[in-house]
């Protein structure tokens, strides 16, 4: 079995799903129902009093692990906060540190990012880390005690695809912990594309959520990482600039 | 008395944590509570009296990714 352990669980699949964006949350169960989905990021807000409270988490099989993030959070302080309550409510000890304050890109803090892990790795946290991809700053958060770096792929929510692979393909070849390709990938074929990369796993949420159908795409999502997975297992044919015909070139019958 | 719930200040006569989150219609299962920025459990919340000038974060999970 190709497993992938993240903190002190194992995980089959390697398609890591959120709660944001969906018309309905009945759709988050479906969802994870037809993708196989193991893990998947919710959210921590205050209650609107207008609109009642919502409870996510009971849209959420039990065996799915919980991954709450720390959106919202501008600084380390911040994101421990959120990450403290979180683990109090009985989310579990797994936290996506999300240190965001420019609003434009959503492009995250390395720096406060790094602090954050610091802090909550020391009160036994699994921490999982949304970063600028950036090989020291990697470096520092492995050192540090993270359970895996979750480097963007392009802005969240964009769909863009994997506008950063060069150095995420940095990251992979030399980070010894999980490296997971968060945001920005909005296609089946891009999932596919990191997991050939050799990233351990992927995190899909707009692409599946605002899909017009998210229970299917949320299985063709499923159905590319274990495809992109299985290639990079099998290793890449080699590729060259000219053509290597696949045919004998000797035998014709033109003589 | 004057309370600051979710960074606003309001005015309430409940007496205990609990009585406040019943008072709003909520599901004391699904929310979460920072009574003077400390989390207070959910089975303490009756036993939790409300003061003039306490500050109560009422928390809940939502969609995100």
């Amino acid at each position: 079995m190709d497993i992938l352990k993240i903190g002190n669980k194992e995980f089959s699949n390697r398609l890591l799903t959120g709660t944001g964006k969906f018309s309905s949350k009945k759709l988050i169960t479906e969802m994870l129902k037809a993708s196989g989905s193991e893990m998947i990021t919710v959210a921590l807000r205050r209650v609107d009093f207008a609109a009642g409270n919502e409870n996510i988490i009971e849209y959420i099989p039990k065996n799915v692990v919980l991954l709450p993030n720390t959106s919202g959070a501008r600084t380390a302080e911040e994101a421990v906060r959120i990450a403290r309550i979180a683990r109090e409510a009985g989310c579990g000890d797994f936290i996506k540190i999300e240190i965001i304050t420019d609003t434009k890109y959503l492009m995250p803090d390395n720096e406060e990012t790094l602090k954050a892990t610091k802090i909550l790795v020391s009160e036994g946290f699994h921490v999982l880390p949304y970063v600028m991809p950036d090989l020291t700053y990697s470096y520092k958060l492995v050192e540090a005690g993270a359970a895996a770096v979750m480097p963007l792929g392009s802005p969240i929510g964009s769909n863009r695809g994997i506008r950063l692979k060069e150095v995420i393909q940095i990251l992979i070849d030399n980070i010894d912990i999980p490296v997971i390709v968060d945001a920005g990938i909005g296609r089946p074929s891009q999932a596919a594309e990191a997991m050939e990369m050799g990233a351990d796993a992927v995190l899909v949420n707009t692409a599946i959520s605002a899909a017009e159908d998210p229970v299917a795409m949320g299985k063709a999502f499923s159905l590319a990482v274990q495809s992109g997975r299985m290639a990079y297992l099998a290793k890449l044919a080699e590729e060259s600039k000219t053509a290597n015909a696949s045919s004998p070139l000797t035998g014709f019958l033109r003589e | 008395m004057k309370i600051v719930v979710n960074g606003k200040v309001e005015n309430t006569d409940q007496d205990t944590i609990l009585n406040y989150i019943l008072e709003k219609n909520l599901e004391p299962k699904t929310v979460i509570v920072e009574y003077n920025f400390k989390i207070v459990k959910k089975d303490t919340w009756n036993n939790v009296k409300i003061k003039d000038g306490d500050n109560l974060e009422i928390l809940n999970f939502v969609g995100g990714g």
